[in-house]
């Protein structure tokens, strides 16, 4: 994105509330993809078993991903995100395909770039943006993986900041307009990513927008890894992002306070992306995009939202109630905060 | 410590191997576990950040920040303040901010070296997102004079924010604080230069902090804690009015500022303020008398001994402690002029602060409970004065809680009481398998505020229907409170508020219960509430009704045309190596390497998957000392025996007949003893199969000799009176704790039994070597599903087992009318072997099947609707 480009997207969102796009998985698994379709003829003997490898599949079936996009575009999303949530090194271990991880986050760019060229051409005065995102990998810095031990790790921060390093660079190339850390629930991580984000950036004398995303995994009102929504804003702040917000295990319901939380202290956009409802007993999420959408067009309503979508168990259908039930709305005006300095542990400090 | 304002932050400073000889110690040793409480006291003594140094030369010191910061981000009492990475090395600051996933302060960089590792290094430290502490400190030295302190911060200052971007508001100056009252000259002025140059940096470089480690001012009183503790606090008096706002601070090294004797504040105001040439020597000469015996503090354990009565108290009830609490509140009644003022009192304030805390996340269920047992105690010791001085007790409200007919299940009701009873409310607690009479009639006699119904098998669902019907029949007014386990606030406001006029309050747990029942026993608050609920239900019936089912529903033989497809001729069912009932007794020792954990946790309202959950992040602390307390006492029920598991499984020849199970008494198959029905799935299943338990038993019409397992266990034989024995001791943690503990027990006896079963029994299993976590996951052939959960959800189901298998005669259990089993802790099944078998979900069925399966059971319509209510939508 060019500086001019850049400011386009901060000037849409000084215009109306942005709409991001829904969930990847659920629209996959509409296709009912058997090993033999991951694997394409490319991969065809590979292995080990890579069915379920998603982000594999901008490289396997680019057109079922591309397709993807569009019916997000065509639904109303401004943002549509890359499929390349594990397409890190460290994620990738699971298929032993560590060494496609840059090739993945490339590809998907492309596809997204595409999808969201061919509708910015067909509505210039609604220009659609590409995320790339980079997701939370299979492991946490902060968090043991042995009882016994607690003071264990299972990744450093240097093996988390070379994995997201090669990321970007590849979502960069593929020609992402923004950075998109999301799916957070240990901070120290997101910390990896962002400094690797930067170190890219530096790299490459250029600078995209970086939005943050962060989980709050139940009721607790807490990440995985323990801090409020408040201490984990002021964890990131660091990288001046674009926009932070919520995203993922929680139904709009549930997640409203913490977004409220968030909305409350935070200089920058606020994005919210929650799930459809939670899952229910067989693992299927009930929320339908009417119920959704008023939901959401409360929070919008209420003034705590500039960009808005779907996680888990959302499709255009939500995407498409979503967008048109904040149609005209104003959106959230950021905080204007007091020069303090703001700490954190597990919770937030401010001095 | 009066002087630091609430502007002021006190960063503790005991975890720093140059500073503290203990924390060292413990660190060179390796004792990393001690080291943690060094911190963990810090934080509860006030600490707002914590300050971790690990700069010693017989300390790889990289690898030691490392561990320590891990072992602290496990520690959520700890963790939730902001660190202090303090390192005079870079590499282990770097080290440290890549342990820390909050925003940390480091400490320090400066310009010693020149402009360019500054720079680099302050770049890095903004990338990593952390604030910074910067020492007057450059190319030619240690600044000491006020002049020198405030030009290199000024000029650290503007290269940060000028050159790094370095948010102002992000740095925190050091100017130096160094040792006055030296006997040399030139040290005279230090802390006037401190405290002037720190004015001048707070006034010339906006957003900027000042902070100082206090303890060297009084470096050379060493030895004389009074003196220094009087210049401690006389040096921040004068520091933080002249800007200085953080500090490096030993609280239990201040002196309360007012409470300095006039004559050494005197003569350490001179000194701290170089008043005259003399002062030094005046303050040695007067040093002397201040001296104080060098006893180190009161141990920090027990340090709250010395505290007032009322706070004695409080500090019992927030922590639990039991160990005084009988002479404490012995105390207190001796102090008050009425027994019942020191509930009203001191131990309400307690209770109130436990209160708080909950609400706000930072106690934890158990700890509650644990609170609730001081309470008890406590009241317990002041109830014969109170009965003597006849005094009618005070309190929120009487609230009536009953699990209804037909259910013995109470642990969830339990802690809903015990809660209650924290915020003052009076609890009758009528305990299980209440009858709606039973309950509107104590209600009345009691004249309670409102009623509470618990209950967890869904016929419990309609008893509570029962019970609001009732309630409305009679003409109550009093709030109805919903609460347990199949409870749902869809299915109170869909099925009972719209039954009974008053408000019906659906009340997903126990942290809810307490604002739920303030607001409706306040009559200010009530009309409003229930408004607000009116509207609620309304929202969410009209929800419901607008719900379309996720998948359309199909007719009966359409679902059975779609049954699953098992290639029977190809297939030859193993034969079991004995047929017939068997009795199993087992001793809890056995049991216990098959218990599954993570719903034990569950209970307590801790979420997390066992052993994970030990190592949480919030609730790692609270589960491990759970854990043990349910260790600790089977370790008690194991060497006792006063708690008995019992179990009785049987194999049986078996053939199905459309969707039901025929059962035979011999393999020749002439005699059924007794019919198994089932349910089938009933909704449109494009790519699978419309699953009904029975297709995995051989059809009659196969002419395949298969078979059928059932089986019965509890582990509940004395829990009732074992948890009897812990409430009339007013323990209400043991008591919740038993019943948790037995469900755990026949849970694994289950697992136990299966196995068992499947290995020496039935036979077919006789090779498979798995661990406890294999079977938690079923990673074995065949299934055991239980009359009453989604794939059989028909609880009278549960009579067939109890006929095949002689229960109640065998081994003692029984079925309520509503076919909940007695003891609570039970758990009884079916077992299939085809290996395709599986678990699935009946869900919604149609019309079509009801009354066909009204018509199996030769049951009239009424009771088949009562029965599979749930499944009809």
């Amino acid at each position: 994105m060019t500086k001019t480009e850049q400011s386009q997207f901060r000037q849409q969102a000084n215009q109306r509330i942005l709409v991001l796009d829904g969930a990847m998985g659920t629209m996959i698994q509409r296709h009912k993809l058997e090993e033999q379709d991951y694997r394409g003829e490319r991969f065809s003997d590979w292995a080990s078993d890579i069915k379920g490898n998603n982000d594999l599949l901008v490289l396997t079936q680019p057109d079922i991903i591309f397709d993807i996009h569009c019916q997000y575009l065509e639904a109303g999303a401004d943002i549509i995100e890359t499929n390349t949530f594990n397409a890190t090194t460290i994620s990738m271990a699971d298929y032993n395909m560590q060494s496609l991880a840059k090739e993945i986050n490339i590809e998907a760019a492309k596809l997204a770039r595409k999808a969201a060229d061919k509708f910015t051409s067909l509505t210039p005065q609604k220009p659609r943006f590409v995320a790339g995102v980079l997701g939370p990998t299979s492991k946490t810095a902060s968090i043991s993986p042995d009882v016994n031990d607690p003071g264990m790790r299972n990744v450093t921060f240097d093996e988390l900041v070379a994995a997201y390093v090669e990321a970007t660079e590849g979502l960069i190339e593929g020609g992402a307009d923004l950075i998109l850390i999301e799916t957070i629930f240990d901070t120290l991580n997101a910390k990896a990513a962002a400094f690797a984000v930067e170190q890219v950036f530096e790299s490459l004398a250029m600078r995209l927008p970086v939005m943050i995303s962060g989980t709050i995994t139940d009721a607790s009102g807490r990440t995985l890894s323990g801090q409020t929504a408040e201490a984990f804003y002021y964890s990131l702040r660091h990288v001046s992002p674009v926009s932070f917000g919520l995203n993922c295990a929680l139904g709009p319901d549930l997640l409203r306070q913490y977004v409220e939380e968030i909305s409350d202290v935070a200089t920058c956009l606020v994005s919210a992306h929650p799930n459809a409802g939670l899952p229910n007993e067989f693992g299927e999420y009930d929320m339908e995009g009417d119920e959704m959408a008023a939901h959401i067009r409360e929070w919008a309503e209420s003034g705590l939202v500039n960009i808005v979508g779907g996680c888990c168990g959302s499709s255009p259908d939500h995407i498409s109630a979503i967008a048109k039930s904040i149609e005209g709305l104003v959106p959230r005006t950021p905080v204007e905060e007091s020069a303090k300095m703001r700490l954190s542990g597990l919770e937030p400090f401010v001095h | 410590m009066q002087q630091a304002s609430s502007t002021f932050i006190n960063v503790g400073e005991r975890t720093n191997v140059t500073g503290s000889a203990k924390f060292k110690r413990l660190i060179l040793e390796g004792d990393y576990e001690t080291a943690l409480d060094v911190a963990r006291e810090q934080v509860e003594n006030g600490a707002q950040i914590i300050d971790i140094n690990m700069d010693e030369a017989m300390l790889d010191s990289e690898a030691a920040m490392a561990r320590f910061l891990n072992l602290i981000a496990s520690e959520p009492d700890i963790s939730r303040v902001p660190i202090m990475i303090d390192s005079s090395k870079w590499s282990v600051i770097e080290t440290g901010l890549k342990c820390v996933q909050g925003k940390a302060v480091v400490n320090s960089i400066s310009l010693k070296e020149g402009e360019e590792p500054f720079l680099h290094q302050a770049k890095l430290i903004k990338r990593y997102g952390a604030a910074t502490v910067v020492m007057a400190f450059d190319e030619k030295g240690q600044a000491d004079t006020q002049e020198r302190k405030f030009e290199i911060c000024e000029r650290s200052y503007r290269l940060l924010t000028e050159k790094v971007g370095f948010p102002a508001e992000d740095i925190i100056f050091d100017p130096n604080i160094f040792a006055v009252a030296t006997g040399i000259e030139e040290h005279n002025n230090y802390a006037v230069d401190f405290i002037e140059a720190t004015r001048k940096i707070r006034t010339e470089l906006p957003h900027c902090h000042v902070s100082g480690g206090l303890s060297n001012i009084s470096f050379s009183f060493r030895g004389n804690n009074p003196v220094r503790e009087a210049m401690h606090s006389v040096f921040l008096y004068y520091a933080i009015q002249a800007g200085m706002d953080m500090g490096i601070v030993n609280a239990g090294q201040l002196a309360v500022y007012d409470d300095i004797p006039k004559e050494l504040k005197d003569a350490v105001e001179d000194v701290i303020l170089n008043r005259h040439p003399d002062a030094t020597d005046k303050l040695l000469e007067i040093a002397p008398k201040y001296q104080g015996d060098g006893k180190a503090v009161v141990k920090e354990t027990l340090e709250w001994r010395s505290w007032s009565v009322n706070k004695r108290l409080e500090y019992a009830l927030v922590k639990g402690n039991t160990d005084f609490i009988v002479e404490d509140t012995e105390e207190a009644r001796l102090q008050a002029e009425k027994p019942l003022h020191v509930i009203e009192g001191p131990l309400m304030d307690g209770m109130n602060v436990v209160g708080d805390l909950f609400g706000e996340g930072k106690m934890f269920l158990p700890q509650v409970v644990k609170s609730a047992r001081v309470m008890k105690k406590a009241v317990a010791h002041l109830e014969p004065f109170i009965e003597l001085e006849k005094d009618a007790s005070s309190s929120n409200g009487k609230i009536l809680l009953a699990t209804v007919k037909g259910d013995v299940h109470d642990i969830g009701k339990n802690i809903v009481g015990v809660v209650l009873q924290c915020n003052n409310f009076e609890i009758i607690d009528m305990g299980v398998m209440v009858p709606a009479a039973k309950i509107l009639q104590e209600a009345k006699e009691q004249q309670v505020d409102m009623i509470g119904l618990s209950g967890l098998i869904t016929p419990s669902l309609d008893e509570m229907v029962h019970v609001a019907k009732e309630m409305q029949r009679l003409d109550f007014d009093l709030p109805l409170l919903i609460g347990g386990a199949t409870t749902s606030k869809a299915h109170t406001a869909v099925k009972i508020e719209q039954n009974y006029d008053h408000p019906v309050v659906y009340v997903p747990n126990a942290s809810r219960a307490v604002g739920v029942c303030q607001k409706l026993i306040s009559a200010e608050h009530r009309p409003v509430f229930a408004a607000q609920l009116a509207k609620e239900y309304d929202t969410v019936r009209d929800q419901h009704a607008r719900k379309k089912p996720r998948s359309k529903p199909i007719s009966l033989e359409a679902a059975r045309a779609n049954k699953v497809d098992i290639d029977w001729p190809s297939y030859v069912p193993p034969k079991p190596l004995k047929i017939g009932v068997t009795e199993v007794e087992v001793d809890l020792q056995s049991l216990r390497a098959y218990i599954d954990w993570t719903p034990f946790f569950l209970t307590w309202s801790l979420a997390g998957k066992y052993p994970r959950i030990l190592d949480d992040e919030i609730v790692g602390a609270e589960a491990q000392k759970l854990f043990a307390d349910a260790n600790s006492m089977l370790d008690k029920l194991c060497q006792t025996g006063e708690l008995k598991a019992k179990g009785v499984a049987g194999i049986f020849p078996a053939n199905s007949i459309g969707d039901d199970i025929a059962i035979y008494s011999t393999d020749e198959r002439k005699q059924v003893t007794c019919v198994s029905h089932h349910l089938r799935q009933q909704t449109e299943k494009p790519k699978g199969a419309n699953y009904c338990i029975s297709d995995y038993v051989a059809p009659k019409s196969s002419a395949i000799d298969d078979y059928i397992g059932a089986f019965a266990v509890t582990a509940g034989i004395g829990e009732d009176e074992l948890a009897e024995a812990y409430k009339k001791d007013d323990d209400d943690y043991h008591a919740i704790m038993i019943k948790a503990v037995a469900d755990r027990l026949a849970e694994a006896f289950a697992e136990y039994l299966h196995e068992k079963v499947r290995q020496e029994i039935w036979g077919f299993g006789a090779d498979e070597n798995l661990t406890n976590d294999d079977l938690i996951r079923e990673k074995y052939q065949g299934i055991r599903p239980a009359p009453g959960y989604a794939a059989c959800p028909e609880h009278s189901e549960k009579q067939a087992i109890w006929d095949l298998l002689d229960v109640e005669n065998r081994i003692g259990m029984k079925l309520t009318e509503s076919y909940a089993m007695w003891p609570g802790a039970s758990v009884s099944g079916w077992y299939f072997s085809h290996p395709d078998s599986r678990y699935f979900a009946v869900a919604q069925i149609q019309r079509d099947q009801l009354e066909d399966y009204a018509s199996r059971k030769n049951w009239q319509i009424e009771e088949a609707e009562r029965w599979l209510g749930p499944n009809l939508g």
